[in-house]
């Protein structure tokens, strides 16, 4: 019991103290508008009937998290249960549609990231001159700079997932050329004398010795790719007019004040992001228990 | 041309530039090392003999003389893969089994796979190592690792064998043992081996030629031509000839030190 608890204890007690703010939260923001319902209709509340007023309201500041439950279950197993998973009412079908923009941007700015890394450890003139090109392109508001890439992408015909992805590969390289650099750099001297001793070219130098010392860095970087290119499909799906995806709910929900539609969107997004971290921290575990170097 | 030294160095000098002026890490050093020899460097840190070693390995580059390897340039012996390269740490590489460590020279190098499995069957015979093939380096103390090691660099049957300080992170009995099967590999191979080490027993144990060296300027101070048989028992070490091999050289390394 002990033991579990050990495990367990620290998360449960931080998600009961989130759970008591956010109620906390709930009830302090959204008293305003039932105080100010009750004046109109000319009644008094008591304590309680504040307290159920501020966690049942339809468009309520901050919505409590049986409301946004609710709204989720509805939207996704509710869904499910009367046969229309993939209606556009559907958060199913809304997270697929960023989670595959978010999978292909994430796989073109690993490509992307892992090629300039490669670039910068074996090239001279691009060691000299390519990480402050990259780190300037991530000091651009994303915000800023993902309309017009929709805008330009479209004008030579492409629409769709591509310009999305896109944009998630423009956040999602980063992470992976600097991750990539330090791993592809980081056998000793001692490692790449032994390789020349043997003559060894520099083909085989890369996949043989700096490839696989790389791996705990890529992991890592990829993990923060991962965020970043869902971080990416979402903002991408903002200047698309609100179409689908989970950057359509979320745009969508503030045009109408639904907030509780605003935050099961949010919520749905960060259980994806966790999830595929989740999935890479999974791959990662197993990949260098099995290269001996976890 | 059997006669002829496996390594030659003729008025080999190297001069690293720092930002506090030239080091003289090699001066003026001559030497040559015959078939079959096994020759130990000896001296204080900074001494060249790491960097000597590294010379003949074509890892370094010596700023003026002549060093010849097989006959020919070192880096033309390095391409010909003329000699195995023991480092003072394993270096084994962690996703890699004992005998996919084995095998990495051989794959660099074309070899094809039957005659890598026999390379690494008799290689890790040599080092006492049998069995271990499926192992992982982690599974294996230091001093199997560093065993480990010496059949790599043994696996492509070069003639030469340069190892730099190869057991100077083990502990005194497991080097003694290790002392011991390196002569008896050398026996078996006849390889012509350089060892660079900081330890006047161990040099004196296991060497025909002793080179004693030392700093400011890195160079040769005494060499030293082994009257000891090849047959070696560890209790050698309690005999007069041993003795006074191991005085001898004791008294050249403190003469390189008079000047200080």
């Amino acid at each position: 019991m002990s033991a579990l608890w050990y495990r367990v204890g620290p998360v449960i007690t931080v998600v009961i103290a989130i759970f008591v703010l956010w109620y906390a939260g709930a009830v302090a923001l959204n008293s305003a508008w039932a105080y100010d319902k009750a004046k109109r209709a000319g009644v008094e509340l008591s304590t309680s009937e504040l307290i159920a007023d501020t966690l049942s309201q339809d468009k309520p500041k901050l919505p409590a998290p049986h409301q946004v439950g609710r709204e989720i279950w509805k939207t996704t197993g509710g869904m499910v249960a009367s046969g229309r998973a993939f209606s556009k009412r559907s958060l199913i079908y809304h997270s697929w549609i960023t989670l595959s923009s978010t999978l292909l941007g994430f796989v073109m700015g690993t490509a992307l990231g892992i090629g300039l890394a490669v670039g910068i450890v074996y090239n001279r003139t691009m060691d000299m001159s390519v990480m402050p090109w990259v780190i300037a392109s991530q000091t651009i508001p994303i915000l800023a700079i993902a309309p017009m890439i929709i805008v330009v992408l479209n004008a030579i015909g492409i629409s769709g997932l591509l310009p999305k992805a896109v944009i998630s590969m423009y956040l999602s390289f980063f992470p992976v050329v600097v991750g990539m650099v330090k791993g592809l750099r980081s056998p000793g001297r001692m490692q790449l004398d032994q390789m020349k001793t043997w003559n060894a070219s520099g083909g085989q130098e890369f996949r043989k010795l700096r490839l696989p010392s790389s791996m705990p860095y890529l992991f890592t970087s990829l993990k923060v790719a991962m965020a970043a290119s869902l971080v990416g499909a979402i903002v991408g799906e903002l200047p698309t007019g609100a179409v689908a995806g989970l950057g359509a709910r979320l745009l969508a929900g503030s045009y109408y004040g639904q907030t509780i539609q605003i935050w099961s969107a949010l919520i749905t997004a960060a259980a994806l992001a966790a999830s595929l971290v989740g999935l890479i921290g999974f791959v990662q575990k197993a990949v260098l228990k099995r290269m001996g170097m976890a | 041309m059997s006669d002829a030294p496996v390594i030659e160095a003729k008025n080999l000098s190297l001069t690293f530039q720092t930002n506090d002026g030239p080091v003289h890490a090699l001066k003026d050093v001559n030497l040559e090392i015959n078939k079959g020899d096994f020759v130990s460097f000896i001296g204080p840190s900074g001494c060249g003999k790491t960097t000597f070693l590294r010379v003949i390995a074509d890892l370094e580059h010596p700023t003026a003389g002549e060093i010849t390897v097989n006959g020919m340039s070192a880096q033309e012996a390095r391409r010909a893969r003329a000699y195995g390269y023991v480092f003072q740490h394993a270096g084994l590489y962690p996703w890699r089994t004992i005998g996919g460590n084995i095998r990495l020279p051989l794959e660099i190098m074309g070899v094809n796979k039957a005659e890598q499995d026999e390379a690494v069957r008799e290689v890790l015979d040599l080092v006492h190592l049998d069995g271990f093939e499926k192992k992982y380096p982690w599974q294996l103390s230091g001093g199997m690792q560093q065993r480990a090691s010496i059949a790599r660099a043994l696996a492509f049957h070069a003639d030469i064998l340069l190892m730099d300080e190869p057991f100077g992170a083990l502990d005194e009995i497991v080097r003694d043992h290790l002392n011991e099967q390196l002569l008896d590999l050398w026996a078996r191979t006849n390889k012509t081996i350089g060892f660079v080490t900081h330890s006047i027993p161990e040099a004196v144990y296991l060497s025909t030629k002793i080179v004693v060296m030392s700093p400011r300027p890195g160079r040769i101070t005494d060499v030293i031509d082994s009257p000891l048989p090849k047959e070696r028992p560890l209790d050698i070490r309690d005999s007069k000839e041993f003795i006074e091999i191991a005085h001898r050289v004791r008294d050249g390394l403190r003469a390189g030190h008079e000047d200080d």
